[in-house]
């Protein structure tokens, strides 16, 4: 099956990815070859047969709900590219003109 | 001067000969050392090195030995680790841009109950780039090499696990498997490589590829080594709420016990499969011989549904993936573009730029598969196509205790070989899929050397979950019949 660029660049935005005209033109008829081979799979009549998530049957897992020491805040912090008074920095995410 | 030929000891003996006071500890270490020191310039099996980790380790076994107490089952074993697994006192790459100067904040627990055994920490080890390959050329830092010919990819993505062990610059190591990479790898580098049972050894601390799929693994020498370190690492464990609690059998004791009346299957069709190389073959026909000599009632069998493995693995793989590596974002930690201009920009910049090749094309084929209009059609029939595997397997297991295959269709190839063909590169794992898909052990056994290039060719030994003791006994068994000699070249000379 073949996939546009058009489409290439649809499924980038929604995997949060900043490609480049190139990589878009490569990844286009890179995963159009891959979904070739694995188009196999769309022509087995699998009606009627359920779905595996998961490789055996597990159940839900229940604990106690007690306090427990969790990861430390300078350890969840110490790889933040940028950290300030216990928190992560990140840019603005509200427009200045809606700012405090 | 540090005696290498340690390196040549298993780890069974090696923990012997420092019970006994032979040798310490610290003169293990310093061979490990020593043997990467002279070794992995050329090998590039580890991304960092950590002999400041392997000394502490080593004197607190010799002070145990000093005070007259029982040493841990590995104790003073130079071990490896895959760098997708966190170890405090360490950075967690995953051979990646994005986490170059990432630093453990809390150690793994499988790589901590291989501490706890006594196991010496000689290093992280390079992989595939978030485990995505199957040569670890895909690593941000440059491939790793194959011990057996520097030329070629030791195979992946755990692929400096598996070197590292080959060169006796660790006597154990731990890998990560989603579709094939300790046993592939393994088979390419003539090492004994296990893949548990979904749920045997947790993956907490374990970077996610495929949550459904992952498991933590070892590598060793020989079958014996091999066990040791999944008992060591093996059973439950309350942060990872997939692990299982089962029982954690005593797999050395099953060790010995032959194959008399063992029903070992051979799986015809696989070796039908295009691509699968005639000595490849020949090596799983010799290790059924070799079964059948030792009194195991051998038989033939087929997994017609397998062979869509590769096309369902393809769809749930990378669709876990994608879900996994969101978490890259720029944000938390990872590398930041320094100049974004807002929060959208930040995390797309950061993720193309800290991302490499093969973790972007995996991301966007699962994207791409789980997006509206497609999921039914590609999601969906590969959950299907699991649960015919299952019940494939489930059906081959009532006729035979073990299923025997190729670990891989082709010996080490040459690096930049397949660099270019995603496709041919994904054909690499053929047969080692089916078993992540259905939460099955298998174990890569060295069942050769090709006669044409010198280099190893392994087998897949198969159980039922959590039968490692069967497919343990079965390993053992044919590595006692074949008694390969599975030295490379690169250790003979140096």
């Amino acid at each position: 099956m073949a996939i546009t660029e058009a489409e290439v660049r649809h499924v980038a935005m929604l995997a949060r990815l900043a490609l480049t005209d190139e990589q878009v033109q490569h990844l286009a008829r890179e995963l159009s070859s891959i979904l070739g081979h694995i188009d196999e799979i769309k022509a087995l009549d699998l009606a009627g047969v359920e779905p595996t998530a998961h490789a055996f049957p597990v159940r839900n897992v229940m604990r106690p709900d007690e306090v427990r020491p969790g990861l430390p805040r300078d350890l969840a912090l110490a790889n933040a590219p940028e950290a300030r008074d216990g928190a992560f920095v990140i840019p603005r995410i509200v427009g200045a003109e809606e700012g405090a | 001067m540090a005696d290498r030929t340690l390196m040549h000891m298993t780890a069974a003996r090696l923990r012997d000969a420092i019970a006994r006071r032979e040798v310490s500890a610290r003169e293990v270490a310093e061979a490990a050392l020593a043997q990467v020191e002279a070794l992995d310039a050329r090998v590039h099996a580890f991304n960092q090195v950590t002999p400041d980790l392997a000394l502490a380790a080593a004197e607190r076994i010799d002070r145990m030995v000093a005070a007259g107490e029982d040493l841990p089952p590995l104790a003073g074993v130079p071990a490896g680790i895959k760098d997708n697994m966190n170890l405090l006192g360490t950075r967690t790459t995953c051979s990646s841009r994005i986490l170059e100067n990432y630093e453990s904040v809390y150690t793994c627990t499988a790589v901590q109950r291989l501490l706890d055994a006594g196991a010496l920490p000689i290093g992280k080890c390079n992989m595939d780039e978030f485990a995505f390959g199957s040569s670890t050329e895909n690593s941000a830092f440059g491939p790793t090499r194959n011990p057996w010919d520097l030329e070629r990819v030791p195979g992946g993505s755990s692929g400096g696990s598996a070197a590292a062990v080959a060169a006796r610059m660790a006597t154990v190591s731990l890998g990560s498997d989603t579709g094939g990479s300790i046993r592939q790898p393994g088979a390419l580098t003539g090492t004994v490589a296990v893949k548990p049972t979904y749920g045997r050894v947790s993956r907490y601390g374990l970077v996610a590829f495929a949550s459904s799929l992952d498991q933590i693994g070892p590598f060793a020498r020989t079958v014996e080594d091999a066990a040791l370190v999944l008992q060591a690492i093996a059973g439950k464990d309350p942060m990872d709420a997939t692990s299982v609690d089962e029982p954690v059998s005593d797999y050395i004791a099953a060790l010995d016990a032959g194959v008399a009346g063992l029903r070992v299957g051979v799986v015809t069709d696989m070796l039908e499969l295009e691509g699968c190389a005639g000595e490849v073959r020949a090596s799983v026909e010799r290790a059924a011989k070799a079964f059948a000599d030792l009194g195991a009632d051998v038989g033939e069998v087929e997994l017609p549904m397998s062979r869509h493995g590769l096309s369902a693995y393809y769809i749930i793989g990378p669709a876990e993936a994608s879900s996994n590596l969101a978490r890259f974002d720029g944000i938390r930690y990872g590398y930041r573009v320094p100049d974004a201009e807002d929060v959208l920009d930040l995390c797309m910049r950061s993720r193309a730029e800290g991302f490499g090749t093969e973790t972007i094309r995996r991301v966007m084929l699962g994207t791409y598969a789980l997006s509206a209009g497609y999921y039914d059609a590609y999601y969906g029939q590969a959950q299907k196509t699991r649960t015919l595997i299952m019940r494939e397997f489930a059906e081959a297991f009532e006729r035979f205790d073990v299923l025997l295959t190729p670990t891989s269709p082709t010996v080490a190839f040459k690096i930049g070989e397949k660099a270019s063909d995603p496709l041919a590169m994904y054909l690499s794992d053929v047969y080692t899929i089916p078993l992540n898909l259905a939460g099955l052990p298998g174990i890569s056994v060295p069942a050769g050397l090709c006669e044409e290039s010198g280099l190893p060719i392994g087998v897949q030994i198969a159980a039922r979950h959590f039968d490692e003791s069967t497919m343990f006994r079965a390993a053992a068994a044919l590595e006692g019949a074949l008694g390969l000699d599975m030295t490379p070249p690169l250790v003979r000379e140096t």
